[in-house]
């Protein structure tokens, strides 16, 4: 699904430039449930803008979904991140003046779904989360639990192929945070690969797979023991 | 184009606009206080322009007068300060001595007591042609002007100012056929007419008789008052005037440079020093108008650029969720097309009330300022376009901001 072949990508900082990833290479099957581990600074985030097309690499190989990624135009871009990318981030990023439903068939909208349709799905994604009777309400109405339970109706609205969440539970208490990982295991077990970026531990822990970062080269890559009870 | 007729386009430039209320009225305002000056000031200017064509419009304005005076050089023998009068054989060598004449009238003028049975008045009196309409059009509420035959039999015939009317006849009383006493003759009174708002000169309350009654009545046998002497439109007004005064110096025996043996009013001339007023007036009027317009413009385009910058984060998050670059640009540019338009038609709708309320006190009454202040409708189309194409261009600067961002730094606002 997600192939990195020596992936460099540096910012630049005045006259010198910030090499933040240096040469990653890493490989992600379809319905896999990946976390990204890293303190700030390793250099995770810049990795998931790449993969989310958000941002372009400077060097090496990037697939997604067996197509190489070069030469993209935003326009190419703003195409693929509707088709296959759904994004979940940190502050949720839900437009304030419109309402839950609204902010769920948005994609939809950039998709060209018509109207009675965008209706009718998003509504069925704000059931899937558990928030249909909150469909009206203004994001300012709802906790912040309920806020990324939007947010991720609004990732999957599109049925994309890749989930990609940045810190989905960074401004989330701990019971809200385990509902939401719950609700991303719900995901990943219906076969959508759902890719985490965290710096926290137990986040990471309840993933399949621990992919660990620290300035910008790729330390440990592995599977998560299943303990019995989990 | 399908986009245009979508609910969903419309729905977010409603949500949009409902979200920043204060920057849409500001803008509105902003741009509708232009085309609201542009509206009034063409208005306004038109209606000056109006008020003086219709305090001239009774005059063909490429005209001169010329009478006689004294001489102030001595020529021929001659003393200086010899009188000088105006002949009738002066009108045929004018007439065919000069190029480009459309009409030689002459007049005598004069006063007259007027006498109509108890009540009476001193008035103007002036011996005239049936060609004086065509050069100084009288706008007759009854009865005729002179004709060619009043004038071949002498006819004791008055048309009279509707001044004369008021302070001669009772209320309501028909002056036709009626008879007048001026300086102890009768004459019957065969037409009346309104005086416009610039007269020929003389004092208040004119009565015209024919002129060879005059000459008759008043021992002027061949002489001339004065001649008013109109060019045709394509001839220089000022060249006629010196060349009639030169081939009347010459008639009369006068040294050729004696500028005050002969007077004149050269009415052109100062006609024409009005309509350049007017044209810089209207010159004026129309930069003021565009340039406030332009302000307006520029004004919705950088609070679209202050709007982009807050909305900055919004436009990220539409592009992570597959707005293509486009989509975000064309939004941009059709709110503010929205924008300019509605307030260029509110401006439009204001500036015509506002012109409505200036017709209806300054372009009203007796002496009125301004006389139907109107905008041309070709004129405000073309304002409006202008706008809208404006409100276009300007939107493109913040909608190319909104796009030029990458994603990711949009995203990173906070």
């Amino acid at each position: 699904m997600i192939e990195i072949k020596n992936l460099h990508k540096s910012y630049p900082m005045g006259k010198e430039s910030l090499h933040v990833l240096k040469g990653l290479d890493l490989f992600i099957k379809e319905g896999e449930f990946v976390s990204i581990m890293g303190s700030s600074g390793s250099g995770k985030s810049t990795l998931l803008n790449i993969v989310g097309l958000l941002d372009i690499h400077d060097e090496g190989e990037y697939y997604l979904n067996d197509e190489l990624i070069q030469n993209l135009n935003e326009k190419k871009a703003a195409v693929l991140r509707n088709k296959f990318l759904g994004f979940v981030f940190q502050s949720f990023n839900l437009i304030t003046y419109k309402t839950a439903l609204e902010n769920v068939a948005m994609p939809l909208y950039y998709k060209g779904v018509s109207r009675k349709e965008r209706q009718v799905t998003a509504l069925e994604y704000l059931e899937k989360v558990g928030l249909k009777e909150w469909a009206n309400h203004l994001p300012s109405e709802l906790s912040g639990g309920q806020k990324q339970r939007v947010a991720i109706a609004r990732a999957l609205v599109t049925k994309p192929k890749v989930i990609l969440a940045d810190e989905p539970t960074g401004a989330l208490d701990s019971t809200t945070s385990h509902s939401v990982m719950e609700m991303l295991k719900e995901i990943n077990a219906e076969g959508m690969t759902v890719f985490v970026i965290t710096h926290e531990e137990d986040i990471a822990e309840q993933t399949d797979r621990i992919v660990r970062l620290k300035d910008g080269v790729i330390i440990s890559d592995e599977k998560v023991k299943k303990t019995v009870n989990a | 184009m399908r986009f245009l007729f979508d609910t969903d386009t419309w729905q977010e430039i409603y949500s949009s606009i409902r979200k920043n209320k204060m920057r849409t009225v500001i803008t509105i305002v902003g741009v509708m206080w232009g085309i609201f000056l542009l509206v009034v000031l063409l208005g306004a200017a038109k209606g000056v322009e109006n008020n003086f064509n219709r305090l001239f419009g009774d005059f063909a304005t490429n005209s001169v007068f010329v009478w006689a005076q004294q001489t102030s050089k001595p020529f021929k023998g001659f003393q200086e300060g010899k009188s000088l009068v105006l002949k009738m054989n002066d009108l045929e060598k004018i007439r065919t001595e000069i190029d480009g004449l459309a009409f030689v009238v002459p007049r005598h003028q004069g006063q007259a007591q007027v006498i109509n049975n108890f009540k009476y008045g001193n008035f103007g009196i002036f011996g005239d042609y049936p060609e004086l309409d065509k050069v100084q059009k009288k706008n007759l509420v009854y009865g005729r002007w002179i004709n060619d035959n009043d004038i071949k039999e002498r006819k004791k015939v008055c048309i009279i100012e509707d001044e004369i009317y008021k302070q001669l006849f009772d209320k309501g009383e028909y002056p036709i056929e009626q008879y007048i006493k001026i300086n102890g003759i009768n004459y019957q009174v065969v037409g009346m007419y309104k005086q416009g708002q610039v007269g020929s000169g003389g004092p208040q309350g004119n009565i015209h008789i024919p002129f060879t009654t005059f000459q008759q009545v008043y021992n002027r046998a061949g002489t001339v008052g004065w001649f008013m002497i109109t060019g045709k439109p394509e001839y220089d007004i000022l060249q006629i005037e010196a060349d009639v005064k030169l081939l009347l110096r010459n008639l009369h025996k006068v040294h050729p440079e004696d500028e005050r043996a002969f007077g004149s009013f050269n009415l052109g001339e100062a006609f024409g020093k009005f309509m350049g007023f007017l044209l810089g007036m209207q010159f004026l009027t129309w930069f003021v108008g565009i340039a406030t317009l332009i302000a307006g413009v520029f004004a919705i385009g950088n609070i679209l650029l202050i709007t982009v910058k807050e909305r900055t984060k919004e436009i990220g998050i539409r592009r992570a969720l597959g707005a293509k670059p486009w989509e975000i640009k064309r939004q941009i540019i059709l709110e503010s097309v929205f924008l300019t338009s509605i307030a260029g038609a509110l401006g439009i709708i204001f500036g015509g009330l506002v012109l409505m309320i200036i017709d209806a006190t300054a372009g009203s009454g007796e002496n009125p300022t301004l006389t139907n202040p109107t905008v041309d409708i070709p004129v405000v189309l073309i304002a409006a376009v202008t706008l809208v194409v404006l409100g276009t261009l300007i939107g493109l600067i913040p909608a190319q901001t909104a796009v030029s961002i990458r994603p990711i730094e949009a995203l990173r606002e906070e």
